[in-house]
């Protein structure tokens, strides 16, 4: 078992033929991934990577069945190829772009919870169930298939949590960026509810940044819905406020979202948190004691 | 991206939004000629800058004539503006603002945010104007009241209505109100903006409402489809580093501390600040240089944060997902070639080709220090720095 995804997913690739299509998704198909297909406007009927492109996502899903999209259209046209997406009736949609309007993102998520699509991202790493399918652009080989489950809002912060959960011989169910920005499809709980029903994961790693109270919300949840050992970093202790640090949703406003609060309340959770970032491997050997 | 006060008012009228009369100018002798050719009798004289805290800072000025304006205009115009939104320097006045002043009865407060946990445009409204809203949020939380905006409908009138009443207005204000309301979800909406504030709203003695001051955040990811607003963009107010990073799509924020930071990712560049300051350092800048980190920004964004001169130090962390260690050690060694760098240079590569980035480091001859890992990397930047100085 694992979370969302696995070696039976059937993937199409929204912006297919574009360089960032191209390159994931060779990387994707080398991984063994089940890559189906992918959609490129104007370019239906060709092939691409051995594969058939599509002029619509309604094309593709209705020609190979597929399970779920990964997108890499340039940031104005996301809405447009979120929404395409869900219209299609495919269940899980993966938007990797960063860089989309904080209202285009309201109007896709709305669409998206309103017909019951799972969305992750945009502005992630993407999600991968070890050795069985890999849907983003975090390196394939660091992962290493086994019992936690990682969620995280920041890319390479993940690939730390990968390195290290692998390192201490745990390994990974899934992983799941759900990516920087302040409207995310996926949130901490969404994913938390995931790994807790799931029998592979055995414990579970959060990294959360500065900004909103993602962090807080999920703390609540966690006491009163996870049995699991959950371990949590958040990044940005030192962050000052009304500075944004690089993600759009990064940035301690109004007087809310610093690290410290997070950790706080995570930890008056139960929730095992570790300061440093190169102790989450570490953090979570304690907790699963 | 922050505008100034003069161009969010500019927006409000745009959108229905009632503001004072008021001029800008950028020389005392346009602000004589402003305040004269204004109607009230004393007329408000406002610095332009970036940041709150104005008036308690001497940037916001009443005077009675248009030669005291112009006194005022040249005591301003020049200087930096320190208030306890800024650093030490302060924000430079370019620009001031000649308003008409009017009859304070009253002072609301009316924001508005893209609120993440309901994922909706949130209206704020207070009676308490005037007053920092993060106080009065932390204090008396039922003095705010709040409205989401239905991305189908936007701002209903009912809405305005029941604010208005909230806020104990009466007879033709609520309407006015209202009709304020309206004006701000539109705006808000059509601009994609990400904060407005309007603190005070005032109700003057004559029973009008009038925008007082204004506070407007564009989305800058939105900005490709606006650009009035990114026309408005000004430059003197913002640090002369993060523009130049900005230009070259680096993320770099300017801290106070000592040791500079190169990082591969944002996250991961706030865990490197942390580590250091876990390790007894102090971060001198954020600094992500992306995804796709050649060796060209690299080398740019090594300047970049060597341009600060309090920076005695430097720390490189670099995970390679998809972009290989062993092209970014190529970067870094080029650009300590080009850059001549006379600190300390403490630089961690992980993930993909890392041993083999490793190993060109420490074969360049260049006087690099490699780390294993970040613990290992923050500690020797921390003892390198510290040595030094």
């Amino acid at each position: 078992m694992s979370v969302l995804v696995n070696k039976d997913t059937k993937v199409i690739c929204q912006g297919f033929t574009g360089k960032q299509g191209t390159f994931h998704s060779e990387q994707a198909i080398a991984y063994g991934t089940k890559m189906v297909g992918g959609v490129t406007p104007g370019k239906g009927g060709q092939t691409h990577l051995n594969l058939p492109v599509f002029n619509t996502v309604r094309d593709a899903v209705d020609q190979t069945q597929a399970d779920a999209s990964v997108i890499y259209v340039p940031a104005p046209f996301c809405k447009d190829s979120i929404i395409e997406a869900v219209d299609s009736g495919i269940g899980l949609v993966v938007c990797i772009t960063e860089g989309i309007p904080a209202l285009d993102m309201l109007e896709a998520k709305m669409i998206a919870d309103a017909a019951g699509v799972r969305l992750i991202g945009p502005n992630c790493p993407g999600i991968i169930t070890p050795d069985e399918c890999k849907i983003g652009i975090m390196p394939g080989a660091i992962h290493q298939a086994g019992k936690v489950g990682i969620v995280s809002r920041s890319g390479t912060l993940t690939y730390e949590c990968v390195k290290q959960t692998s390192d201490i011989g745990f390994g990974q169910s899934t992983c799941i960026g759900i990516g920087g920005d302040p409207i995310p499809g996926t949130n901490f709980i969404d994913t938390l509810t995931l790994f807790e029903a799931d029998p592979q994961t055995e414990s579970i790693l959060m990294v959360g940044e500065i900004g909103g109270t993602a962090e807080e919300e999920a703390a609540e949840f966690i006491q009163s819905n996870v049995t699991k050992p959950v371990v949590a970093y958040i990044a940005g202790v030192t962050a000052p406020k009304g500075k944004r640090m690089g993600h759009a949703g990064a940035i301690i406003a109004g007087g809310k979202g610093t690290a410290n609060e997070k950790f706080a309340a995570l930890e008056k959770a139960g929730v095992h948190t570790v300061r440093s970032p190169s102790e989450l491997g570490k953090g979570v050997l304690e907790a699963s004691k | 991206m922050n505008l100034h006060e003069y161009q969010a008012k500019a927006l409000f009228r745009d959108y229905g939004m009632s503001t004072p009369v008021g001029k800008i100018a950028t020389s005392a002798d346009e602000a004589a000629e402003a305040a004269t050719s204004l109607s009230t009798e004393k007329v408000v004289v406002k610095a332009q800058v970036h940041a709150g805290g104005r008036g308690k800072a001497g940037g916001v000025k009443l005077v009675d004539t248009a030669d005291e304006a112009k006194a005022v205009a040249e005591g301003l115009l020049g200087t930096n503006l320190v208030t306890f939104q800024t650093d030490a320097e302060g924000q430079p006045i370019n620009t001031i603002l000649v308003e008409e002043t009017c009859n304070i009865d009253r002072e609301l407060y009316l924001g508005a945010v893209l609120d993440r946990a309901t994922r909706r445009v949130t209206i704020m409204a207070s009676t308490e104007g005037g007053m920092n809203i993060e106080d009065v949020a932390e204090n008396t939380p039922e003095k705010i009241l709040k409205v989401q905006i239905n991305p189908v409908t936007g701002v209903m009138p009912f809405q305005g209505r029941e604010l208005a009443f909230g806020l104990g207005l009466e007879g033709a204000q609520v309407k006015q109100f209202t009709q304020i309301l309206i004006g701000l979800g539109k705006l808000f909406i059509e601009k994609d903006l990400s904060l407005v504030e309007i603190n005070p709203l005032v109700v003057t003695q004559e029973g009008d409402l009038l925008c007082l001051d204004g506070k407007i955040n564009v989305d800058s990811s939105a900005l490709y489809r606006h650009p009035e607003l990114k026309s408005l963009q000004d430059e003197s107010q913002e640090d002369e580093r993060e523009l130049r990073a900005e230009k070259w799509e680096l993320n770099y924020v300017a801290l106070d501390g000592n040791i500079g930071c190169m990082v591969n990712g944002a996250g991961l560049a706030m865990g490197t600040m942390d580590i250091i300051k876990l390790q007894g350092g102090d971060p001198a800048n954020f600094l992500d240089v992306g995804g796709t980190a050649t060796a060209e920004r690299v080398a740019e964004a090594l300047k970049i944060i060597l341009s600060d001169d309090k920076v005695q130090g430097i720390l490189v962390n670099i995970f390679g997902g998809i972009v290989r260690c062993d092209l970014i050690a190529e970067g870094i060694i080029a650009a300590v070639k080009e850059v001549n760098i006379q600190v300390p240079l403490v630089v961690r590569l992980e993930g993909n080709h890392a041993v083999e980035g490793t190993a060109l480091l420490d074969g360049s001859g260049l006087d690099l220090i490699s780390a294993t890992d970040l613990t290992d990397a923050a500690n020797k930047i921390v003892a390198a720095v510290g040595e030094a100085s």
